[in-house]
């Protein structure tokens, strides 16, 4: 029987099963198939903060999705298109965001009585064909995926457990033909992973090729889709996590500042990758140190950052909370010191594996004492490497502790990056003092300030003639800028407000704000920081091919604000601020600006829906323009844009 | 399972080993490492004279003096860097460890001390402290331990002995204390000494050993808090008592104390093995010179160390050994960190901007043109 081809611009398709199937392995390995491809692409993986929760429990779900597309596309998608559930567990877990008529390919090799019970179905959905079927309204393709991947590899003599673990690259080999995906990376990958174990290696290719023919001769799929390539801007390209491309900006760092990188780090989910590459790079002369706590991660940093490294901690939430006394201490000293924040689902333990935007006003307020830390936050997964070069630059110039809010869906995620051009990344000069920085009969004053930054100088042990202390006790500063302990009133009065003022001055170094609105005509403003700028790129642009006016703007700088927010407020009748968290960035807008900032905030453990926001955004458009906003008539709806 | 750790790394073996030392015939004095801070502790305070003795060994060492970097806790002890013209941090309570610890493995060409006290090492930085031991990070950790709270106005201490009545122990503490020296074997440290404030040839003799040794070099220093805890130490120094007080340990002799007998040379008491295996005192009339148990600090093996550590009195201090209890040869954590560094770095010839650009453009790549 003929194949059809059928043209589509764009896809989402989530793998999901048990925690022990494989399936981030598997999504990972169709976004690298979908990059080489040259599709557009974000992904989400999702999975439980248990190594193996329970087997086919609802709670030991895992899954990954991916959206490609051959056009530019800013999330990984509200709803998919495709479900692939490994067991009775995943289908019931992911079914609620599936859209009706979606696509699922089952496996039917696990629904057996017993993992439907431990999934919570008292009837096997699969033999339901009646109209309330919990399965009616999808396009349901069920497959024996294990079955046939047992039978698959039969010849390399593996035990029936280990065959049927290859049931994930069975199910790769299937959605790679149905979308046209290349294969040779993929046959490459496990060749190398594999090596070691020539049996296993071979049952996974075969399994993978098995699925590809299995999607080309049998029935079941009469249709193969076609996503072509998405037009993007020059350059080179890869597919990049956050906590990678986070990783690699702090190297790149260190080379732009030519001081060795320090990272004093305890595990932590979701930050531990940053760790784990960091280590890999001591050629770049990283020297990685896994402390006893998180206490001991940031002191050993600050240590570091005294002798003249760049003193780097990574870390996440409950880190942050632990870490709060030794970032007060670097800014006591005035050392430079990044602390990153990946940060997760809280309060407490909260939710390890889940993203969340929750510790903005800890990073802002999250110290005793008046203790001012600016705080950079990336937009997408390649932006981290950005992020971090910029964070270093502002903690090595202003010699302060920078805090980068990453979140769990930046760490984890991905996207196809541009790779920068090195020759134009920013050149960062530490201007370590010396003594001939001092004036005939001049004794050094740790805490002298340059007139424009209001940065001290920075004397590295092993210096000759700039022997001093610092601590945390209050410094003498002012025009004498001594570092002596001082108790005097009006000292500690002006030490507080150079502290904040100098922190205040970066704002001088920033880049205006980019507002887009493209109409020049927008009265609402939409405004967010960190990940959520897929999720208000996609609902924005929905809005806007509806017909409708709104600017959309992204802060990087979360302290201190750009100089031109206030009037960038200011000009829109109505400013949103959509937020993975009860408010904090309103709150902080409201403070300062006084504006009326309206929050659109949700707490899931997800990203925003764009789908939602765009609702939300088509509200208040129609709202402060008294016009009818309707986002769900327009025929090409189905193409809506995420 | 062991690990072969005796593969020769080619690692310094001194503590000040590839520290810059000063131009031949140049001497500095105490007063070089003086800074120009008034002192501010209590008058009578133990740490006066600990300082004097630390201003007047740190030349001795023949480093150069921007090369030497005190890091502190907090606490009266840690108000100590600001008193010593060299580089110097006052941190924040019990991260003095951590801290130095980050100093150290990023710089060889640094003499690293830590002045802690009791409180800071033991309680609030305990962690941090047997961390740094275990790993053994070439730096000096000196512990003054006046067995009391004295920034904070007299609380007993991790130190201060069961039953102890403070402010926040009206009715006695219920604390059994830590025996300091005992922790730091138990954390196998590399090199574990006592010594005490008043007694400035001994501390600086130890001093000079813990600067010399390649790894975290732990000394305790009994010190007096004539306002909160005065009179801790008098049994140890006290002309009348410190004979029968002091188990004075010295490497390859035997382990003897008390008033000395002219025949024998020894004290009228010794150390000897016990029936159940661990050190016990005896009196060296009835045992014979030849039972004494001889001190053997380079010892791997910590337990006869621990075992002699244990003769100090938990309540009132009326015994304790004193001296060097081990120092054994164990490598480095920075210098091995180092050497990781300097064998990745071998083959890495290339300009950085250039491994750089190699590094962000590896994996799988595709150009749009």
């Amino acid at each position: 029987m003929a194949k059809q081809v059928q043209q589509l611009d764009r896809v989402i398709i989530r793998f999901a099963g048990d925690s022990g199937d494989g399936m981030q392995l598997t999504g990972d390995r169709f976004t690298q198939e979908s990059a080489a491809f040259g599709n557009d692409l974000m992904t989400l993986p999702n999975f439980p903060a248990e190594i193996r929760a329970p087997q086919g429990t609802i709670p030991g779900v895992s899954s990954f999705q991916v959206h490609f597309a051959d056009h530019d596309i800013l999330t990984a998608g509200d709803s998919p298109d495709v479900l692939v559930a490994m067991n009775p567990a995943a289908l019931k877990a992911n079914l609620g965001d599936l859209a009706k008529g979606a696509a699922i390919i089952v496996d039917t090799h696990d629904f057996t009585k017993r993992n439907l019970a431990k999934a919570g179905y008292d009837e096997n959905p699969l033999e339901d064909d009646s109209a309330d079927s919990p399965l009616a309204d999808f396009d349901v393709h069920q497959v024996d995926l294990t079955g046939m991947t047992v039978e698959a590899v039969k010849e390399f003599g593996l035990s029936r457990k280990d065959a049927a673990r290859a049931k994930n690259m069975f199910a790769l080999g299937l959605l790679s033909w149905m979308y046209g995906r290349p294969t040779e990376n993929t046959v490459g990958f496990l060749s190398r992973k594999f090596a070691k174990v020539p049996d296993i290696r071979d049952a996974n290719i075969t399994a993978f090729k098995m699925g590809w023919n299995f999607g080309e001769t049998t029935e079941s799929f009469i249709v193969q889709y076609e996503v072509k390539p998405a037009a993007m801007a020059p350059g080179t390209y890869r597919n990049i996590t956050g906590n990678l491309a986070l990783a690699y900006g702090l190297v790149a760092a260190g080379v732009q500042s030519g001081l060795p990188v320090f990272l004093g780090s305890y595990p932590i989910t979701p930050a531990s990758d940053i760790l784990h590459e960091l280590s890999k790079h001591k050629d770049f002369g990283v020297t990685t140190f896994q402390a006893e706590d998180e206490i001991a991660g940031v002191g050993s940093a600050i240590g570091a950052s005294f002798a003249g490294s760049l003193g780097v901690t990574t870390t996440s939430g409950p880190g942050v909370a632990l870490k709060g006394e030794a970032i007060g201490l670097a800014v006591m000293t005035e050392l430079p010191l990044l602390v990153v924040n990946v940060q997760r689902g809280g309060p407490s333990t909260g939710l390890p594996t889940k993203t969340e935007q929750s510790d903005l006003l800890q990073a802002m307020f999250g110290r005793n004492g008046e203790a001012p830390v600016p705080i950079v936050a990336p937009q997408s997964p390649g932006d981290c490497f950005a992020a971090a070069v910029e964070a270093a630059r502002i903690a090595i110039t202003y010699r302060t502790p920078v805090m980068l809010l990453s979140d769990g869906y930046l760490a984890n995620g991905s996207e196809p990056w541009s790779i920068p051009d090195v020759s134009e990344l920013p050149v960062i000069d530490p201007k370590f003092a010396t003594a001939d920085d001092l004036a005939e009969g001049e004794s050094y004053a740790p805490y002298a300030r340059d007139e424009e930054t209001l940065a001290r100088p920075w004397a590295i042990p092993g210096t000759p003639g700039l022997e001093h202390r610092i601590g945390g006790l209050e410094k003498q500063g002012g025009n004498i800028g001594s570092g002596n302990i001082s108790y005097d009133p009006a000292n500690h009065d002006l030490m507080v407000r150079t502290r904040q003022a100098k922190v205040d001055r970066i704002a001088n170094s920033l880049p205006p704000l980019e507002v887009d609105d493209p109409s020049g005509a927008a009265k609402v403003l939409v405004l967010g920081w960190g990940s959520t700028y897929g999720p208000i790129g996609a609902a924005v642009r929905r809005v806007r091919k509806a017909g409708h006016d709104v600017a959309q703007t992204h802060l990087r700088h979360l302290n201190p604000f750009p100089n031109d927010l206030g009037d960038i407020l200011a000009r829109y009748d109505k400013v949103l601020v959509p937020e993975m968290n009860l408010g904090q960035l309103s709150m902080l807008l409201r403070a300062k600006y006084l504006v009326d900032a309206i929050g659109y905030n949700q707490v899931r453990g997800l990203p925003l829906k764009s789908a939602e926001l765009a609702d939300v955004i088509g509200d208040l458009v129609a709202a402060t323009e008294g016009t009818e906003v309707d986002l769900h008539s327009d025929p090409t709806a189905s193409k809506e844009e995420n | 399972m062991s690990i072969d750790t005796t593969v020769d790394l080619g690692l310094p073996t001194v503590g000040t080993d590839g520290v810059p030392t000063l131009p031949e015939g140049e001497k500095q004095t105490g007063k070089d490492f003086t800074s120009d801070q008034e002192v501010r502790w209590c008058p009578g305070c133990g740490d006066y004279a600990v300082l004097k003795a630390v201003q007047n060994f740190l030349p001795e060492l023949g480093l150069r003096r921007e090369n030497v970097v005190f890091i502190s806790g907090i606490g009266c002890s840690s108000r100590f860097p600001y008193y010593l013209d060299t580089y110097g941090m006052h941190s924040i309570h019990g991260r003095a460890p951590s801290i130095a610890t980050g100093l150290a493995t990023a710089r060889e060409d640094l003499s690293v001390f830590v002045v802690t006290g009791d409180g800071d090492a033991l309680s609030i930085g305990g962690n941090h402290l047997i961390h740094a031991l275990r790993r053994n990070v070439n730096m000096t950790i000196l512990l003054f331990n006046n067995r009391i709270y004295g920034l904070t106005k007299g609380q007993y201490s991790p130190t201060s002995e069961a039953g102890k009545v403070t402010k926040s122990t009206p009715m006695g503490s219920l604390d059994h204390p830590f025996n300091p020296v005992s922790l730091a074997l138990g954390a196998e440290g590399s090199f574990v000494a006592r010594t005490i404030d008043s007694d400035r040839k001994h501390l600086t003799s130890v001093l000079a050993a813990a600067a010399a040794h390649r790894g975290t070099s732990f000394v305790e220093i009994y010190q007096n808090c004539p306002i909160f805890n005065d009179g801790a130490f008098d049994a140890i120094k006290s002309p009348d008592t410190k004979a029968d007080a002091i188990i004075p340990l010295e490497h390859g002799k035997p382990i003897t104390f008390g008033p000395v007998d002219e025949t024998t040379g020894h004290g009228d008491k010794g150390l000897i093995r016990s029936a159940g295996g661990g050190v016990e005192v005896a009196q060296v009339a009835e045992v014979g010179v030849d039972a004494l148990l001889v001190h053997d600090a380079h010892n791997p093996d910590p337990s006869t160390a621990f075992a002699i550590s244990r003769l100090t009195d938990s309540g009132y201090l009326n015994q304790s050994p004193i001296g060097i209890f081990r120092q054994v040869d164990r490598p480095a954590y920075d210098d091995q960190a180092r050497a990781q560094i300097r064998t990745a770095s071998e083959s890495a010839t290339a300009p950085a901007t250039e491994r750089l650009a190699g590094l962000i453009n590896g994996g799988d790549t595709w150009t749009i043109v």
